[in-house]
C-alpha cells in the first residue's frame, strides 16, 4: 500500500495499492478511481491469458476434454469434467440415467462439500470475525478450523472413491466413468457423510451468528433449474427475472464482451444489453438458493429456516450462510445416493462418434459454468468454449464495490481496502479459471 | 500409520510449476523407492494437510520463484520453519496453498513428525508455458536425491 497522495484544490486524492488480493483464487486486479466523495471508476481487472485450453483443446480426441479441462482449476476439477462430458454427449446423442446419473451428482456432492468448507472456515469467515486469515483464527477458535478440515476432508473421501484419486479425478469419462464402485465401497462412505452432515448443520448455525454488512442490490440471479432437483448438472438455464432457457441457447442469450481493460471477457445477458440496460448478472450459492430453495432436501431447508435465510436474499455478504446451507444439502443428498445405489450393469455408456456440436452447464461451487464443442466426424474436436463462472461474476462484483464505495468513501484506506476485498471473496472468485495475478489499487483524487 | 510419502506439487499446464510433479514421476518410473507413496497434487492446501496425516515422514516437492536466484536452483528445507519469509511457493496463487497449510497444521499440531521441504526454483508459470530446461534438470536431480536419501535411510528413525 502507498501513502495518499497530496490532495488536489477541494479534492481528497489518495492512492491505494495492494500487490494482491489474499484468499482469493488465482490472481487478478482490482482499481479504484475516487474524486471527493465520488467513486469515478471501478475496474476489476482479469489479466487472462490467451485462452490456453480453448486452443489447446482443438484437434485432441473429444474423450480428452474432461481430464484436460479438469487441470485448469485446483479447486473444482469436477465441474470442469461434468460440463465437459455432459457437452460431448449432447453432441454425440448420449443420455445418461440410473445409477450413473446418481454417481455424478455424488461426484459433485464430494466437491461442493469440498470446496464450500474450505471457502466458508478457511476464506471467507476470517473477514466476518476481523482476523487476517485462516492461520490467525485457527490461533483463537482450533475447533472451528478442525470442523472445517474435518468437512472438507468428508468431501474429499467422495472425490477419492470416484475420482479414481483425491486431485484431478481420472475416473471421469464421456458415458460415464471407467469403473464404478461396488456397493460396498459406497457404503463405506455412509458414516463419514453422517458426520460431516452434523458438521454441516453445525455450519450453518455458526455461520448464521456471523456480522453481516448491512448492504443490498437489486440482483438479477441466473443458475440451473431442474424440474425436481436442487441442480447440478441437468436443467434449464433460469433468472430472477424471467429468462428461462435451455443451455443449447446460452450462445444465443449471453454474450461474451470483450473489455477493453481486461484480457478476460464479461458476460451479459443479451436481451438486457438489447433493451439498453448493462446486462449483469449474478451466478453462485445466492443465485442457486434464490431460485431453487424449494429444491433443497429437507434438512438443508430446515437449516435455511433456523438460519433466517429466505428466497430473495439480496445482501452478497449472506452467500456465507447460502454456502453453508448447501453443505448441509450436498451431504444430505450424498447420503440419499449412498443409501439407494445399486451398481449399474455398465461403467458407461457407449456411443458413435458423429460430427456435431454440444453444450454443458453445470453447477460449479462458484456458480454456472458452460462448456460448447464442436466435434468433427471422427470425434476430434474443431472448437471449444468454455465460460467459467467468475468470468460471468466479473461485472457484478464491479457494481458490488462501486456500490459499496459509494457509502464508505470517509473509510481509511485500509479498512476501505479490507471491505472491498471482502466484498470480493463474496463471489469466491476462481480467478485462476479465467486468470491468474491479481493487485488491488485504489486512487483517490 | 500410512507409510511416508513424497508429495510432488504443481500444475503440468503451467511450465515450471510442474517440477514437482515431474520428480514425483521419475521416482514412479525408476521403481527407486519401496514403502513409500508417490502421490501428485494440486498444492490446495486442505487437501495438503489431509495428505500428510498420519504419516511418520513427508518429503514436499514444489516449484518456488525466488527473484535472484537462477532457474533450476534446488532448495532444501529439513524443518519448515527455516523457509525464508517471503518465499513464493507458486500454489500460493491458489487461495489456500502451501505455505498456508504448513502455518495452519502447525497452529493446529497437525505437522507430520518430519518433513522435508523441496523448493525449485522456476520462472516461467503462465498458462501453456514451456519448462524451463534448468528446471527440467533440477527435477532430475532432485528425485536422485531423493532416491539416495531413501536408499541410505536418511529418515529412517522415523520412515
Amino acid at each position: 500500500m502507498t501513502e495518499p497522495t497530496a490532495p488536489g484544490e477541494g479534492q481528497a486524492t489518495r492512492v491505494i495499492e495492494v500487490d494482491y488480493l489474499a484468499r482469493v483464487e488465482g490472481e487478478g486486479a482490482l482499481y479504484v478511481r475516487t474524486e471527493g466523495d465520488r467513486v469515478a471508476q471501478v475496474d476489476f481487472k482479469i489479466f487472462e491469458p490467451p485462452r490456453f485450453f480453448e486452443a489447446f483443446l482443438r484437434g485432441r480426441r473429444h474423450d480428452e476434454a474432461p481430464d484436460i479441462t479438469a487441470r485448469i482449476c485446483g479447486i473444482c476439477p469436477v465441474a470442469y469434467q461434468m460440463s465437459s462430458v455432459h457437452a460431448m454427449e449432447d453432441a454425440l446423442g448420449i443420455t445418461i440415467d440410473g445409477p450413473l446419473r446418481e454417481l455424478r451428482r455424488l461426484l459433485y456432492c464430494g466437491e461442493w462439500i469440498e470446496s464450500h468448507a474450505l471457502h466458508v472456515y478457511m476464506l471467507h469467515a476470517p473477514d466476518f470475525l476481523g482476523f487476517q486469515d485462516a492461520v490467525q483464527m485457527a490461533q483463537a477458535h482450533p475447533g472451528v478450523l478442525e470442523r472445517g478440515l474435518g468437512l472438507k476432508k468428508a468431501g474429499n473421501l467422495i472425490g477419492q472413491l470416484l475420482g479414481g484419486r483425491e486431485v484431478h479425478p481420472i475416473n471421469v469419462r464421456v458415458g460415464g466413468f471407467y469403473r464404478v464402485p461396488t456397493r460396498k465401497e459406497l457404503a463405506s462412505l455412509h458414516d463419514p457423510l453422517s458426520r460431516a452432515l452434523d458438521a454441516a448443520r453445525e455450519t450453518v448455525r455458526w455461520v448464521r451468528g456471523l456480522p453481516f454488512p448491512e448492504f443490498e442490490r437489486d440482483y438479477e440471479f441466473v443458475a440451473l433449474r431442474h424440474p425436481h432437483e436442487y441442480p447440478f448438472c441437468e436443467g434449464r438455464l433460469v433468472s430472477s427475472r424471467g429468462l428461462d432457457i435451455a443451455v443449447s441457447e446460452y450462445p444465443t442469450q449471453f454474450a461474451e464482451q470483450h473489455v477493453a481493460r481486461s484480457n478476460a471477457l464479461h458476460s451479459r445477458l443479451a436481451a438486457r444489453v438489447a433493451a439498453g440496460e448493462p446486462g449483469h448478472y449474478l451466478v453462485g450459492p445466492l443465485a442457486r438458493y434464490n431460485l431453487n430453495a424449494d429444491r433443497l432436501g429437507p434438512i438443508a431447508a430446515e437449516a435455511a429456516h433456523d438460519a433466517g435465510l429466505a428466497p430473495g436474499c439480496r445482501n452478497p455478504f449472506k452467500s456465507i450462510l447460502a454456502r453453508a446451507v448447501e453443505l448441509v444439502f450436498a451431504c444430505e443428498e450424498a447420503l440419499r445416493v449412498i443409501d439407494a445405489y445399486t451398481p449399474p450393469p455398465l461403467p458407461h455408456v457407449a456411443g458413435e462418434l458423429r460430427a456435431g456440436v454440444g453444450h454443458g452447464c453445470t453447477e460449479a461451487p462458484r456458480g454456472i459454468l458452460y462448456h460448447r464443442y464442436e466435434l468433427n466426424a471422427d470425434g476430434t474436436i474443431a472448437d471449444a468454449v468454455i465460460v467459467p463462472p467468475t468470468s460471468q461474476n466479473q461485472a457484478t462484483i464491479e457494481d458490488d464495490l462501486r456500490a459499496l464505495l459509494a457509502t464508505r468513501l470517509a473509510l481509511p484506506d485500509a479498512e476501505l481496502q479490507w471491505q472491498c476485498e471482502q466484498a470480493i471473496r463474496n463471489y469466491d472468485p476462481c480467478i485462476s479459471c479465467a486468470t491468474h495475478f491479481l493487485k488491488l489499487e485504489v486512487d483517490r483524487r | 500409520m500410512k507409510r511416508p510419502a513424497v508429495l510432488g506439487i504443481g500444475n503440468e499446464y503451467r511450465g515450471d510449476d510442474a517440477a514437482g510433479l515431474l520428480v514425483v514421476r521419475a521416482l514412479r518410473a525408476a521403481g527407486a523407492v519401496q514403502g513409500w507413496d508417490l502421490l501428485e497434487l494440486s498444492g490446495e492446501g486442505a487437501g495438503l494437510i489431509d495428505a500428510w496425516e498420519d504419516r511418520p515422514c513427508v518429503v514436499l516437492v514444489d516449484a518456488v520463484a525466488l527473484a535472484g536466484l537462477p532457474a533450476g536452483t534446488v532448495l532444501r528445507y529439513d524443518d519448515p520453519a527455516s523457509l525464508p519469509p517471503d518465499t513464493e511457493l507458486r500454489c500460493s496463487s491458489h487461495a489456500f496453498g502451501v505455505g498456508a497449510a504448513l502455518a495452519l497444521a502447525e497452529v493446529l499440531g497437525r505437522l507430520p513428525p518430519v518433513l522435508v521441504l523441496y523448493g525449485i526454483n522456476g520462472q516461467a508459470f503462465a498458462q501453456g508455458a514451456t519448462m524451463t530446461p534448468a528446471v527440467d534438470d533440477a527435477a532430475a536431480r532432485v528425485a536422485a536425491d531423493i532416491a539416495q536419501a531413501i536408499r541410505e535411510k536418511e529418515w529412517n528413525a522415523h520412515a
